[in-house]
């Protein structure tokens, strides 16, 4: 973690004073912080890898557009100084849908919780990758609902206990790079906030692929996760993801399941090619009306 | 501004309301539709994704109405003119999404073909019963506005007119039709582009760093940028200051829906939108929207015939309610007869606008089909006694 932590060579001191500037302040919104996240929460390094990977990847940040939803992933909108729309609970995909296809020119990130994504938006996630709308999503799973105060999620593991599932959850979890891949995501990966460098590196990949991509980020939530289940603090948890993550790239997605407290298969999954859902009309309307049809969005689709 | 020639079809045509909708909007500018199937108002969706690939813009079936509805305002937010179409369990999953437009201030067109409810009620017959759900059927305090074509030609004329409102004061707008309305089919005339008049978007000219995304301007409504165009804005459903940072406390939380609400409500006069027929010497006064003042003409007439002094006065636009109207006519008529296919919605508005100086006389209708002319009259006669 501590490379991804760096700070700038200081370019100048002021009267003794260092002056130090953190290489992700510019892809913040500076007037908007300090941010609502608690200590020892995940979220805020899963944005640390993200601006590294806006910044690699080359792109003309007025053409970045990022949605999220709601929950504590929900407010990263509100914290990076992209075009940024924090939309409805559950909706950020479609609304990145609309976005996307009225100008296609944007690349659109929708990031979002677990909960967010997969229970209430989990109908949208599954047609948007259908259809491989050229949209990334980062997915931040802490594995609970924390802006309620610790509910059961979808990916809340058998045997954890959440305030609604007060003696220990007895549902059955999403394997999300299983459901991402069986719907027809052409990138899928899963890594957690100890692999920063990997993480960094697949949204950086994940920005410049075309297509539904999705990546799961692994984050700690101390605050109603880990401490309701007396797994220590945001640091434990991140030794957990060190001491018990397999990197396996290219696994079967339906082998990478998560358990409680268990091993955590890491890696890029899925990496193939598919036509966007906008290329597909595209090239369908081509060959339909012939000359008479005028690509849409152009060659940016 | 004037039509974009591209999506209007000059002419004359004989097609039902659903279709003359679709093509009123098209001529209005909108160039993003998402949409599900609904009955009886997928015509209107069907005839958009026919006629959109060579006019140039997009059509998406979307998985449900609740995608539908916020496809369309991630589409406003990148920049098109944006419409969907509904019908009553449609309207009910999309009312989340109602509000996020009104606090967004998302300009977008929502069609509503009505059928009986609740619930599944009756797919493939008339109602007016939601005309009170779209006032008030999201959660908090929000205005929008509400227009009621009675014909295929209005479902044409009146989509112009919706698309122009919704990018001037920036709410959601309701096009309130029926299962009649939507499947009867009439003479349509469609004019010229160039004598039909488009409102553009309130494009903001600030640079980007001056550019607040939601400061007022002298009508309280903001000017809007596009994602893409540099200007980094941020846009959220949380109570937000000018700058659309959230900020959640009273003071910013008062100032907002004070501006919210005001930019309608300060200029209702401009929004009033109502036919006047014979209320120079009424004494008793019909008023009636959408279909239902089709049925509510016959019955003028005969009342006519029959020595009655009765007038009729119909909503185009409905919400805002043209309060000042009913109020002007309440001080010097004897009563007001409400005729609606719902068990008395629209009435209420009447009550409440009279405020006791009148008699109103509700003429519900459960929905199925429309009223008989008959109905209409006795409650006329029996207000006029």
């Amino acid at each position: 973690m501590s490379d991804n932590c760096a700070l700038k060579t200081p370019d100048h001191e002021t009267e003794g004073t260092l002056q130090i500037e953190n290489p992700v302040m510019p892809f913040l919104r500076q007037d908007r912080i300090p941010h609502i996240w608690c200590p020892g929460c995940g979220i805020g390094t899963t944005v640390n890898c993200f601006t590294r990977a806006l910044e690699e990847s080359g792109l003309d940040l007025d053409q970045v557009a990022i949605v999220s939803g709601i929950g504590c992933t929900g407010r990263t909108a509100g914290y990076l100084n992209l075009d940024s729309f924090h939309t409805t609970h559950g909706r950020p995909i479609p609304f990145a849908t609309g976005l996307k296809l009225a100008n296609p020119r944007l690349k659109v990130v929708v990031y979002s919780g677990d909960g967010d994504l997969t229970a209430i938006g989990g109908n949208h996630f599954m047609h948007a990758a259908r259809r491989n709308m050229d949209v990334m999503i980062v997915c931040v799973n802490n594995f609970t609902y924390g802006m309620t105060g610790g509910q059961v999620a979808p990916t809340t593991p058998i045997g954890a206990t959440q305030t609604t599932m007060p003696y220990g959850n007895f549902e059955n979890s999403f394997n999300l790079p299983f459901l991402a891949d069986a719907c027809g995501a052409v990138y899928v990966a899963r890594w957690t906030v100890f692999h920063v460098k990997q993480l960094a590196r697949a949204m950086k990949e994940g920005l410049l692929k075309k297509g539904f991509v999705f990546i799961e980020a692994m984050a700690p939530c101390p605050t109603l996760y880990s401490r309701r289940n007396r797994l220590g603090d945001g640091v434990d948890q991140v030794k957990y993801f060190k001491e018990n993550s397999v990197i396996r790239n290219g696994a079967e997605t339906k082998e990478v399941g998560l358990s409680f407290q268990g091993e955590i298969v890491v890696g890029k999954f899925i990496d193939r090619e598919r036509p966007t859902w906008l290329d597909s009309m595209n090239a369908h309307f081509s060959q339909h009306f012939g000359d008479k049809y005028q690509t849409y969005g152009g060659t940016n689709g | 501004m004037k039509a974009d020639p591209k999506g209007v079809l000059t002419g004359n045509h004989f097609i039902d309301g659903d279709h003359a909708a679709c093509e009123g909007a098209l001529a209005a500018g909108c160039r993003f539709v998402a949409g599900y199937p609904i009955t009886p108002s997928t015509e209107v969706v069907e005839r958009f994704a026919q006629r959109i690939p060579l006019i140039g813009g997009m059509f998406i079936q979307m998985e449900d109405e609740i995608a539908s509805s916020i496809a369309i305002l991630g589409a406003a937010w990148g920049g098109k003119k944006v419409m969907t179409v509904t019908s009553g369990p449609g309207l009910s999953l999309m009312m989340e999404h109602i509000g996020y437009a009104a606090m967004t201030e998302t300009p977008c067109v929502i069609v509503d073909v009505q059928r009986g409810g609740p619930s599944t009620g009756l797919p493939t017959l008339p109602a007016q019963a939601d005309m009170t759900q779209v006032k008030w059927g999201s959660h908090g305090d929000y205005e929008i506005i509400a227009l009621c074509p009675n014909s295929p030609q209005e479902c044409f004329d009146l989509m112009i007119k919706a698309f122009n409102l919704a990018e001037q004061y920036r709410v959601p707008v309701f096009f309130m039709m029926d299962e009649v309305v939507g499947h009867m089919t009439e003479r349509v005339v469609i004019p010229a582009a160039d004598t039909i008049e488009i409102a553009e978007r309130r494009w903001s000219k600030k640079p980007p760093g001056e550019y607040k995304a939601y400061e007022a301007t002298s009508d309280m409504v903001p000017d809007m940028v596009k994602a893409g165009d540099g200007y980094r804005i941020h846009i959220t459903g949380l109570t937000h200051d000018e700058r659309g940072y959230p900020s959640m406390n009273p003071p910013t939380q008062k100032k907002l829906l004070g501006r919210l609400l005001g930019k309608i409500r300060d200029q209702r006069e401009k929004l009033i939108d109502v036919r006047e027929e014979h209320l120079d010497d009424a004494e008793v006064v019909v008023v009636s929207f959408g279909i239902t003042s089709r049925v509510t003409g016959p019955a003028i007439e005969e009342a006519r015939k029959r020595g009655v002094k009765v007038g009729h006065l119909r909503l185009v636009i409905a919400w805002p309610f043209p309060d000042t109207v009913i109020r002007k006519l309440a001080q010097r008529v004897k009563a007001f007869v409400v005729p609606e296919l719902n068990m008395g919605q629209m009435v209420l508005e009447v009550e409440r606008t009279v405020a006791g100086k009148a008699r109103v006389v509700s003429v519900p209708h459960a929905g199925g089909t429309v009223h008989e002319p008959q109905e209409i009259l006795e409650r006329i006669l029996e207000a006029a006694k």
